[in-house]
């Protein structure tokens, strides 16, 4: 069972990695990029029966830093 | 007083503090981070800086789950000392023994340097041996120091004084100009700058001696 993880700064938390994107966007000539923020993607293979319940707990145990970042859990 | 060093994989200040505690008089031991319980005799541990297990995931977070880091937390919830340096600060924060996060420096640089810092409260064992208010030199070397803190989060840690040091001039994005904070019971200390890399002339400077050498006292004399 493959499931994949989006991990994203909360709102409100400033993300200098995506502000240095938007920047590096703006040299490229791309108008009108009003925000970037970057997170990232993490997939996992798990085995068959694996709860949601189980797959939130390793998000809020390791996967994700909850201080400062958001999960969502997507099984493909 | 004994104390123990943690070591990771990654960790690479890990003999630069052993060396800065057995200065201030301490008995030191380093501890591999496959260990799974502490030695119950030790007063204090530290937390080295590096890049544990390659700062992969986040900075620390892998660290944190370290069967060692479990034993720490419990070393610290029975109120022992304990003082998280650099990456040790980054693992400290994603235990939770200290609130916040530290991010990604504002202006994504790794930076290098020696730098001003205010000493905020004395009240605590590690600052006693500063003046409140007082300026030191500290040397950062990190690419994650901006801390992050929630602004009630900010308001409580001021309120409780467990804002250890602040930078006179903020290099890295840091709420509050925040470089350091202390646990509640003020027994536990996270940093981004590197006391153990100013504690002898050829460093270019010892204003981290004072820090080394007010809490071993304070735990010799206890």
């Amino acid at each position: 069972m493959k499931v994949r993880v989006d991990v994203m700064l909360k709102t409100g938390v400033l993300d200098p990695q995506g502000e240095a994107v938007r920047h590096a966007l703006g040299n490229l000539g791309f108008e009108g990029v009003e925000k970037v923020r970057q997170g990232k993607v993490i997939e996992l293979d798990v085995a068959e029966g694996t709860s949601e319940a189980q797959i939130k707990d390793m998000c809020e145990k390791l996967l994700a830093n909850t201080v400062i970042e958001n999960y969502a859990i997507q099984v493909l | 007083m004994k104390a123990g060093v943690i070591v990771f994989p990654g960790s690479n200040c890990d003999r630069d503090l052993a060396v800065a505690f057995e200065r201030a008089g301490a008995q030191v031991q380093m501890i591999w981070h496959k260990e799974t319980e502490l030695p119950t005799d030790l007063d204090i541990v530290g937390v080295p800086g590096g890049f544990s297990f390659g700062d992969y995931l986040r900075c620390g977070a892998i660290a944190a789950q370290s069967p060692i880091t479990r034993s720490l937390i419990k070393h610290t919830e029975r109120g022992g000392y304990a003082i998280g340096i650099c990456n040790g600060f980054q693992v400290l924060t994603e235990t939770g023994i200290l609130p916040g996060a530290l991010m990604r420096n504002a202006n994504l640089k790794f930076i290098c340097k020696p730098v001003g810092l205010k000493v905020e409260t004395t009240e605590c064992d590690f600052l006693s041996g500063y003046e409140q208010g007082q300026e030191i030199t500290v040397p950062v070397a990190h690419h994650d120091g901006n801390y992050n803190v929630t602004d009630e989060k900010l308001a409580q840690l001021r309120d409780e004084g467990r804002i250890a040091f602040t930078y006179s001039d903020n290099p890295n994005g840091s709420t509050g100009d925040i470089a350091g904070v202390i646990s509640k019971n003020r027994r536990v200390l996270g940093m981004m700058p590197h006391p153990e890399r100013c504690v002898d002339a050829l460093h270019g400077g010892t204003d981290g001696v004072a820090m080394f050498r007010s809490l071993v006292d304070s735990v010799v004399a206890a």
